[in-house]
């Protein structure tokens, strides 16, 4: 066997683990490699510093904790890794968070606990809110790929307009007496870890295999690398960029279940400010917002970076009023750090 | 005299298409027989990478047909369909820089409908690379290729697609004489299989090379097709451009040996492109540097600009040492610079010509940062009129421009400043025999208002309006050359086989 050095094939959009290559290709291979295991020693490091700080850290309540902290800002970052691998961009996410569920849930309880009045079977739920998530995305890539309009300004008005639209039908209510499918998923238990660990972990396994061996998910890197060559090629590059668009809608409106499920209620405010951490995670994850970049392994990575983070400063007894400004300022040092390590400037 | 067969492989009907107020193509049309090589030649901005857009179902015409082999074209959605029927190297690049080599040659099409088999692609990318003598890793990231090796990737592409009908515009625009000669092999090889090529080159001695037929556009329509043969090179001249053809006349120029040195370089070295290389360039002298696609010319001339940090030795431009790998440093002591890929690093393809063309001045057209859009308007109107290019005004976005226009925008930046130091690599590729004219008459301009200036090419043409070409041969220079030079000579020591 001569074949040893270990490549990554679609460096960097490559998924990791797959072995081969010439042997040829100098240091710049390996270094891509590296980038997508870049974080491992940060989140080890933090493992220990956590350890350290809090013993209780390393308990499985704790760990297990964390993980599902980080489940629906995971989903998100999933959502716009994709998109912004893909060269466009996507703010609303986090209103869908909200909405999606809001919509949802509203629909089929009785107009006494704030519903609409509609009273439509629980079962409808669930495929409501999924479903709006879709439209959203499909709306957004109407304006976007249609009407040519900048994903950036679109996406940040349905920012807006979406969350008017939950405070404007709930009348700026938190929304209890929910059915309890919509709380299932939030809330079980499967062998021994919370359901939606085991669904996170599911999506981001079906998007590295897509984007990392299938057609299609080659595709969104080709756009994002370079849409006019995409097209000669003979991407349907219009096509393409909705159904992520789509994609995106839909994961945003399940990380929002998720997070129904777990607080028990559809907040007014549910999603609100996330959109910073999700796009800190994927950049600090190595996906570039010009596009074309990054992998969805390596988002992951970020966002277990940020969820530890995050968790140590809780443990630590960080008090609750300065803990968002600790927190933000943490995340501006991982970027800085992920840029001097990466080597790149982040564009 | 062979008559053409029955039913063309390719026509071409009618066709008119417009952008905005421009007219690209005018009722032109094109009809290439079966098996034959056919050249498309006119000037920059005649319409023939329109053309290309229309012939690959990339643009419909808003007027005419296409038909391949008598049939009527697919939709224009039918992406499939088009690759069945034609192959392509585009002019402007369709790699993606942040794919992979591999990934970039089987791009939409890494696997049927199952997983991609990364390391079957790898080694089918291997056996194509080989095939076409590309020696390039297939792993290596696409956007660290140099501008040659890209495009022999898209050559290696176009050709690998088993397509019965290629079209090349200005493949060899970026190639050195060796690359170029195997393209033609290659070329010639495919219609001894009977494949049917479209060829565009601003170099008409290629033309008579590998082409059988040939079409001449000329603002937007078509003049004249003839067979080669028929079709003496002065005659292709005249129908390119209306008039009588006449060569460019390098002026003669008496370089002082007084004149102060405005750009050198000293034991200059940078591990794996050139070693020791000392080079000094006086006020109104041009050097040419010349040498084959691996000689480290061009690495050479990026570092006297700053793309590069040499390893070790020194560049001094008008006396003041700039910053080793800064560009801006290199361009505030006064150095112009035409890079060689202009799409990289020559212009923003978003903003108009008269922004791009001032960049460089900007601080002199207003005050406190500020620019004087008037201003700006008279400067870029006075370049466009210099060096002739052809757009619908200064604030036309650069991108929309035909190739050829758009070096001369790249050229029009360099000179802006009236720099004391010039350096321009490939200047005239992808430009029209006219343009070419006054690319290199700005060059000369320039020189007589007392800059220094390296000419980097292994054109013959750009290379006479030297006072000496020096030749580097695998990262050394081997032998300078004085104005007055014999072709084969300059070729001989420029391949490696000096004939002395
Ligand atoms: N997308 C576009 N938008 C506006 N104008 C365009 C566009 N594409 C081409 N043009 C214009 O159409 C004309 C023909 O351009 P085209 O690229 O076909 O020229 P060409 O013959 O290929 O020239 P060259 O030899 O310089 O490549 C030019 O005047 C150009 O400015
Ligand atoms: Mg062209």
């Amino acid at each position: 066997m001569t074949e040893t050095t270990v490549t990554s094939p679609g460096t960097p959009g490559g998924p990791p683990g797959t072995a081969g290559g010439t042997g040829r290709g100098p240091s710049g291979l390996r270094l891509a490699r590296f980038r997508d295991l870049a974080l491992v020693p940060a989140i080890l490091l933090l493992v220990v510093v956590g350890a350290l700080i809090e013993p209780a850290f390393l308990s499985g309540d704790n760990l297990t904790n964390v993980l599902q902290q980080q489940t629906e800002l995971s989903l998100l970052v999933l959502a716009e890794a994709v998109i912004l691998i893909a060269g466009k961009f996507d703010l609303s996410l986090e209103s869908t968070v909200g909405l999606a569920p809001a919509l949802g849930v509203a629909l089929v309880i009785p107009a006494a606990s704030n519903g609409l009045g509609t009273d439509w079977p629980a079962a409808l739920g669930i495929p409501i809110c999924l479903l709006i998530g879709v439209l959203v995305g499909a709306f957004n890539g109407l304006l976007i790929l249609r009407f040519k309009l900048s994903a950036f300004i679109v996406t940040l008005g349905m920012l807006i307009v979406l969350r008017g639209l939950q405070i404007g039908f709930t009348g700026g209510q938190n929304l209890f007496a929910l059915p309890d499918s919509f709380l299932y998923l939030g809330n079980a238990r499967w062998v021994g870890l919370p359901a939606s660990v085991w669904i996170c972990g599911l999506a981001y396994a079906i998007g590295i295999v897509a984007l990392g061996y299938f057609r299609h998910g080659r595709s969104v890197y080709a756009i994002g690398g370079n849409v006019d060559a995409a097209r000669a090629a003979g991407v349907r590059t219009d096509r393409v960029l909705w159904t992520v668009f789509m994609i995106g809608g839909l994961l945003a409106a399940l990380a929002g279940l998720l997070m129904t499920g777990r607080l028990g209620s559809v907040a007014a405010s549910q999603g609100n400010g996330m959109i910073f951490t999700v796009f800190a995670a994927a950049v600090i994850g190595g996906v570039s917002l010009d596009g074309g970049k990054g992998t969805l392994f390596g988002a992951l990575c970020g966002v277990l970076v940020l969820g530890l983070i995050n968790n140590i400063l809780t443990l630590a007894g960080v008090s609750a009023q300065w803990i968002q400004a600790i927190y933000g300022g943490i995340i501006l040092i991982a970027l800085m750090l992920a840029r001097v390590t990466s080597g790149k400037a982040q564009d | 005299m062979m008559s053409p067969p029955a039913t063309p492989a390719v026509e071409a009907r009618g066709i008119t298409k417009r952008f905005g107020p421009t007219t690209a193509l005018d009722g032109a049309g094109i009809v290439i027989g079966e098996g034959e090589t056919h050249a498309l030649v006119g000037r920059n901005g005649a319409g023939k990478s329109t053309l290309v857009s229309i012939l690959t179902g990339l643009q419909r015409p808003d007027e005419g047909q296409v038909l391949f082999a008598g049939r009527p074209a697919p939709a224009l959605a039918d992406r499939d369909g088009w690759r069945r029927r034609v192959a392509c190297v585009y002019q402007k690049s369709t790699i993606i820089p942040t794919l992979t080599v591999a990934e970039n040659l089987f791009l939409n099409r890494q696997a049927g409908r199952g997983p991609i088999n990364w390391r079957s692609l790898r080694a089918r990318a291997r056996d194509l690379l080989d095939e076409y003598g590309v020696d390039v890793d297939g792993g290596r990231l696409a956007g660290d290729l140099g501008v040659e090796q890209r495009q022999l990737l898209e050559i290696a592409r176009a050709l690998s697609f088993g397509a019965r009908f290629i079209i090349l515009d200005e493949p060899t625009a970026q190639l050195d004489g060796p690359a170029i000669e195997r393209l033609f092999e290659r070329m010639r090889a495919l219609r001894a299989q009977g494949v049917t090529m479209m060829f565009i080159s601003h170099h008409l001695e290629e033309v008579y090379q590998v082409c059988q037929s040939v079409t001449v556009f000329r603002d937007a329509r078509h003049v004249l097709t003839s067979e080669v043969a028929d079709l003496p090179h002065d005659e292709l001249v005249a129908a390119m451009t209306g008039e009588a053809a006449a060569g460019y006349q390098a002026r003669s120029r008496a370089s002082r040996s007084s004149a102060p040195i405005v750009l050198s370089a000293e034991k200059l070295s940078l591990a794996g492109r050139y070693q020791d290389v000392d080079l000094a360039v006086r006020a109104g002298e041009i050097v040419g540097l010349a040498g084959s696609g691996s000689s480290g010319k061009v690495s050479l001339a990026e570092t006297l600009v700053g793309l590069h940090a040499a390893d070790s030795g020194t560049v001094t431009v008008n006396g003041a040492r700039p910053r080793p790998g800064d560009v801006t440093s290199a361009l505030r002591a006064g150095l112009g610079f035409v890079p060689q890929d202009r799409h990289k690093e020559g212009f923003v393809p978003l903003l108009s010509i008269a922004e791009n063309a001032t960049l460089p001045i900007a601080h002199k057209l207003g005050r406190f940062g500020a620019v004087s859009p008037a201003r700006r308007r008279a400067r870029a109107e006075r370049m466009i009129e210099e060096l002739d290019i052809k757009t619908t005004g200064p604030s036309q976005p650069v991108g929309d421009l035909s190739g050829g226009n758009a070096q001369k925008v790249v050229m029009a930046r360099a000179l802006a400043d009236d720099p004391g130091a010039l350096v321009v690599i490939d200047p005239t590729s992808g430009v029209d025999v006219r343009a070419k004219q006054a690319l290199l008459g700005a060059v000369e301009d320039a020189a007589e208002r007392g800059a220094g200036a390296v000419l980097v090419s292994d054109e013959l043409d750009d290379l006479r309006i030297c006072d000496r070409v020096v030749v580097m041969f695998h990262g050394r220079v081997v032998k300078e050359v004085p104005r007055g030079w014999a072709d084969a000579e300059l070729v001989a020591v420029m391949e490696g086989v000096d004939a002395r």
